[in-house]
């Protein structure tokens, strides 16, 4: 496709600088894309009156050039404060307090902010929660796809901004005449079109997009989607989807993070996971979905989650867990590998084949 | 029968007026339903946003007041209600809205919105029945009142604060309970517990209930009839089972296509809309509303508005392509809604 030209010879005049050129084989196999983002031990705390809000706890996780992952959780989960760690856009009284984030071998949390200005939207793009409230109310919609051009030092004439604005548009199933509308002239779902354009102008190696469809009704939540992931693939991004609906991440997403209280519980592929879900809360939270195939009572999860205030100690599903033993009350389960491709922190499969996990 | 709750040939316009530049937005049109008492029922309201079902809410609940048409309750229209009239709606009615964090006022502890209807209903001679009251109240919609009395609106969870406000709603032993999207704002795994006491609401003290939501897989859940809204007006209503399992309306289709199912192996399907999205919204004048994203558009359907097409015994669909059907009076949906036999928990 024809999507901006300018901002992959910004990413390519960038890159020496930004990877280590030894950090990855220079032969790659198809079947083994390489990580574009690792996150180690990501540990993200909001500082109160009343204490330390733990809300993102030593969180570790990859993912590969062009993957599609996503990361479920309740609200409290931690699951937008990875958003905007990633980021890093967390602001006082929230700190990013331990951790690796490396994109491309370069670890975020090195680089000085104008460095790291330089990264969001050319390198890693936000589509955000509620398209109404992220854009600017008193600007056209180019203006605001300016705003990105002229942040990343790109210059470019007025004819060829009006062609880039206008593939931009298309892009994502817009009219070029919408360059000249106001947010409030735009409906819901365009609005939501709208952020997905500025989010791929710069073609971003990585799209976070934290429930991009959550205030959109299920029609316009699907030509959404359809056109989040029609331009990802076109970009050859990856992506990472952010909600609650399992129902849009069995249909949407390569993989799935469940987060639970600041830490994942289960990483899975997304068949493996509805298959047989290997966490106790993974399972909970599937058997919960009605669905349109069989009527019958509502199975909610019982109980709350903890405190992140002051976690309890050992595994902090325990509460709420049927399977709860001993050793959860003790123990703070590890993440780690169980299955090929499948991590899990459970004391379940303690017995089981592991391999500690990065 | 005089119904307990009706809306009569009701029409909502928004803006619009003399002096207005531009014609006002219509969000209902010409629209009547009826809310019976006995025997109890559970009728889901569906559509999407735009589509009226709050608006239709709003003038059940008297917080409107149509542009025409009226709004009856116990044959008496809602405008007109005489001071004592007006107490037993309050009382015979209820509500439960959307947002379980705005509704509180975060000054008060959870237990005003509990102390106030007893207060103004008089439901308890003394202080201790009172307690009493609102304790045995907590604990039929699952909430510990030891855990929830005596705490501030932030200090409980979403799913917590809108199951209070289920309680309040069963405080006054209402006839029937408006709930206007009640777990959309609730997490996935709280959702059931909330759904599940309002269908124990309905089993164990014959509570009628309406549930406006655009998630028709919680509908389906939840209630016995369904009615789906397009733009003011009845796209498709009656059995839920019918309507949900073999949708005749190409929009009830579209919907229930749409739903991202939670299965991988089973993908998102259905015809892609040829809408253009950015197209600007044009007042239908005549034809069918629907025709512009229809599939199965014709001529007629551009020309003129369907009638309800009674499709099935209990289901009748707004649709020129069953217009071999018998028309069925959009008066009276009653026809094909099912009659609900005593169901067991």
């Amino acid at each position: 496709m024809t999507v901006l030209s300018n901002g992959a010879d910004d990413n390519q005049t960038a890159r020496p600088r930004m990877t280590s050129s030894t950090h990855y084989p220079v032969t790659l196999s198809p079947t083994h894309p390489r990580n574009v983002l690792e996150v180690r031990d990501l540990v993200v705390h909001y500082h109160t009156s009343r204490g330390a809000v733990q809300a993102v706890n030593g969180v570790s996780f990859d993912i590969r050039e062009g993957e599609r992952l996503g990361l479920v959780g309740e609200s409290g989960s931690g699951k937008s404060t990875i958003a905007l760690a990633l980021l890093r856009l967390i602001r006082p009284p929230g700190r990013i307090e331990a951790g690796e984030m490396l994109l491309d071998g370069v670890d975020l949390l090195s680089l000085y902010e104008e460095e790291m200005r330089q990264v969001r939207l050319a390198k890693i793009a936000l589509v955000a929660q509620g398209a109404m409230n992220s854009l600017n109310p008193v600007l056209r919609v180019k203006e605001q796809i300016r705003d990105g051009f002229n942040d990343h030092g790109i210059r470019m004439s007025p004819r060829a901004f009006e062609a880039r604005v206008g593939e931009l548009l298309h892009s994502v199933g817009l009219r070029r005449e919408v360059a000249d509308r106001y947010p409030h002239e735009l409906s819901g779902g365009m609005k939501q079109r709208v952020c997905i354009a500025i989010a791929i102008s710069l073609r971003p190696k990585l799209i976070i997009a934290d429930e991009p469809t959550s205030a959109l009704d299920v029609v316009v939540q699907r030509q959404v989607m359809d056109t989040l992931l029609a331009v990802q693939e076109e970009l050859g991004a990856a992506i990472i989807l952010i909600g609650h609906d399992m129902g849009l991440m069995a249909q949407v997403v390569d993989r799935v993070g469940i987060m639970y209280a600041g830490n994942l519980a289960e990483v899975s592929p997304v068949r493996d996971l509805f298959r047989e879900p290997l966490h106790p809360y993974s399972n909970l939270l599937i058997a919960s979905l009605p669905s349109l195939e069989a009527k019958g009572v509502f199975k909610g999860i019982p109980g709350l989650p903890p405190s992140l205030l002051n976690r309890p100690t050992g595994c902090s599903f325990r509460t709420r867990c049927p399977h709860a033993m001993e050793r959860c009350a003790l123990v703070e389960p590890r993440l780690r590998e169980v299955q090929v491709g499948r991590r899990v922190a459970c004391h379940l499969y303690d017995g089981e084949w592991s391999r500690e996990s990065a | 029968m005089t119904a307990l709750l009706e809306a009569r040939h009701v029409t909502k316009v928004f803006g619009g007026g003399r002096f207005a530049k531009t014609p006002g937005t219509v969000a209902l049109d010409d629209f009547s339903f009826r809310v019976d008492a006995e025997p109890p029922t559970i009728t889901a309201i569906v559509g999407e946003s735009g589509s009226g079902k709050t608006t239709l809410a709003r003038l059940l609940l008297g917080l409107a007041a149509p542009t025409s048409g009226e709004v009856l309750y116990r044959g008496r229209n809602l405008q007109s209600l005489s001071r004592e009239e007006r107490q037993r709606f309050l009382r015979d009615v209820q509500v439960i809205f959307q947002d379980p964090y705005e509704v509180y006022n975060p000054f008060y502890k959870v237990d005003h919105v509990l102390e106030t209807p007893i207060k103004k209903f008089h439901l308890a001679p003394s202080r201790e029945k009172a307690r009493q009251l609102m304790e045995e109240t907590l604990h039929a919609v699952g909430l510990r009142p030891e855990e929830t009395l005596g705490r501030h609106p932030h200090q409980l969870s979403g799913g917590q604060r809108q199951r209070i406000m289920v309680a309040r709603a069963l405080l006054v032993q209402p006839r029937v309970i408006i709930a206007d999207e009640p777990v959309s704002m609730v997490d996935a795994s709280l959702r059931a517990t909330i759904l599940e006491s309002l269908r124990q609401l309905h089993l164990n003290f014959g509570i009628s209930l309406l549930y406006i939501t655009h998630d028709l897989t919680t509908a389906y859940q939840i209630s016995q009839n369904i009615l789906v809204m397009y733009r003011g007006e009845v796209a498709e209503v009656g059995d839920v089972d019918l309507v949900v399992k073999e949708p005749r309306h190409p929009y009830t289709q579209l919907l229930i296509q749409s739903i991202p199912k939670a299965d991988p192996d089973h993908p998102w399907h259905g015809h892609e809309l040829p809408v253009d999205p950015s197209a600007p919204v044009i007042a239908v004048t005549h034809g069918c509303k629907f025709a512009d994203r229809c599939p199965y558009a014709t001529e007629i359907s551009r020309q003129q508005r369907p009638p309800l097409f009674h499709t099935d015994e209990r289901r009748a669909a707004a649709c020129f392509l069953y217009k071999e059907s018998p028309q069925l009076d959009g008066t009276d949906l009653e026809q094909v809604m099912v009659k609900p036999v005593p169901v067991e928990a």
